[in-house]
């Protein structure tokens, strides 16, 4: 049996990459394309922070909205699945280094994930 | 305006921004945040948001070419990482707390240092005395170029380490790659070769941008509305920028072009922040 190497983790990481931006950036367009034709007419204010709308403010929400065909859920929903291609990566080179059998690089690598974790969990705590 | 009209704007204007970027290698950012605060008068975290997503986009996009030639040293990124993502998550949480006008004047700070950045000349260095750490961390690595393999060691690592923890904290903060941070400290502090750490800083700019992405969209600082047409344009602007082959004269040219624009932009975005527009 081969033993897996840098080469392979290279390969895969790449696609991985590749496969996440493309497909959250079809479901962002997607979402987009029915945004801008139901809300073409209305007229957007940026200008004060106010957050997101209501219905997308949580994952619950975003999933819901994304079931009801809602173009903001939609586009919402590519972003997340985005945000989560390079966490993703990072998942996958832990279970690189393993296969490897670098224990070093799997520590740091975990060390990685769990600052990620601490960030995501520090969000909603506010 | 209306929202078809504004976000053709938007789609327009992140399309050149993405093209810019990636033909000076500065990144799309710095001319998204200007654009949607100075000239959409959009809220400055609102900016902030939709350019990090663009920030995600652009780095996941071309990290997936580099890493397939194998000039991408993982280990190295990964073992950086550390400092990064930590930097970002420090600053997503300073961001709540630091006032607007204070990040309108340090986001035109850090784009008059890295225009400045991208206008000096590089100069190639590669090291191969082994130090203990770098041999410990095996943070050393080698590239193919021209059917040959180049091996180069690290240096100054903990130096390097701090330094990238200081990008992590102005991308996390600022909603930027912070790629001429990731230059200084690589570059200058490491010495590694130029090649390695253009790419490995690239690899690495998409998961600190996802590690205070993940608070600013629990925040609601992600806005679809803007995000949408911002991260398509963006993308796209940087695919074709990176199909156009840009010989060495017309790239300086182009790079002095964009100096002069990101300047004048931040002189903008200093005298807002200043004035407490922003």
């Amino acid at each position: 049996m081969n033993r897996f190497k840098d080469r392979d983790m290279q390969v895969i990481i790449g696609w991985i990459l590749r496969a996440g931006v493309t497909i959250s950036m079809l479901i962002v367009f997607i979402g987009g394309v029915i945004f801008v034709y139901r809300h073409g007419q209305s007229i957007p204010d940026y200008r004060k922070f106010k957050g997101v709308p209501y219905f997308i403010h949580n994952t619950s929400g975003v999933i819901n909205g994304v079931l009801n065909f809602k173009g903001q859920a939609i586009i919402q929903f590519g972003i997340m699945l985005l945000i989560a291609t390079p966490i993703l990566r990072v998942a996958f080179s832990a279970i690189g280094f393993i296969l490897e059998k670098d224990y070093l690089y799997t520590a740091l690598t975990i060390v990685v994930l769990l600052i990620i974790l601490a960030s995501m969990l520090s969000g909603q705590a506010g | 305006m209306s929202v078809i009209v504004f976000t053709a704007i938007l789609l327009l204007g992140s399309y050149f921004a993405g093209l810019l970027g990636s033909l000076t290698g500065l990144g799309g950012g710095f001319i998204i945040i200007p654009l949607l605060t100075l000239l959409l008068k959009v809220d400055i975290h609102y900016a902030i948001g939709a350019s990090l997503v663009s920030v995600i986009a652009t780095s996941s996009g071309s990290a997936a070419a580099y890493v397939k030639e194998g000039i991408t040293n993982i280990r190295l990124g990964m073992f950086l990482e550390i400092a990064t993502t930590a930097g970002a998550f420090t600053g997503a949480i300073l961001a709540i707390y630091v006032p607007t006008q204070f990040i309108a004047i340090l986001f035109g700070l850090i784009l008059v240092f890295s225009a400045i950045m991208s206008l000096k000349p590089k100069a190639e260095h590669i090291i191969h005395k082994e130090t203990y750490l770098s041999k410990k961390l095996k943070l050393g690595g080698s590239y193919p170029m021209n059917d040959e393999v180049v091996e180069y060691s690290v240096t100054n690592i903990a130096g390097g380490f701090f330094m990238m923890a200081f990008a992590g904290i102005i991308s996390g903060l600022l909603g930027i790659g912070s790629g001429a941070l990731k230059v200084v400290a690589m570059d200058g502090m490491m010495r590694i070769p130029f090649k390695v750490s253009t790419t490995t800083s690239n690899f690495m700019i998409g998961v600190t941008a996802a590690a205070s992405a993940v608070v600013y969209f629990q925040r609601g600082y992600i806005h679809p509305g803007l995000a949408m047409p911002v991260v398509i344009g963006v993308l796209l602007g940087a695919v074709s920028g990176s199909k156009i082959l840009v010989n060495t004269s017309s790239s300086t040219w182009l790079r002095w072009v964009f100096a002069v624009v990101v300047t004048l932009l931040s002189i903008q975005m200093i005298y807002n922040g200043i004035e407490g527009k922003i």
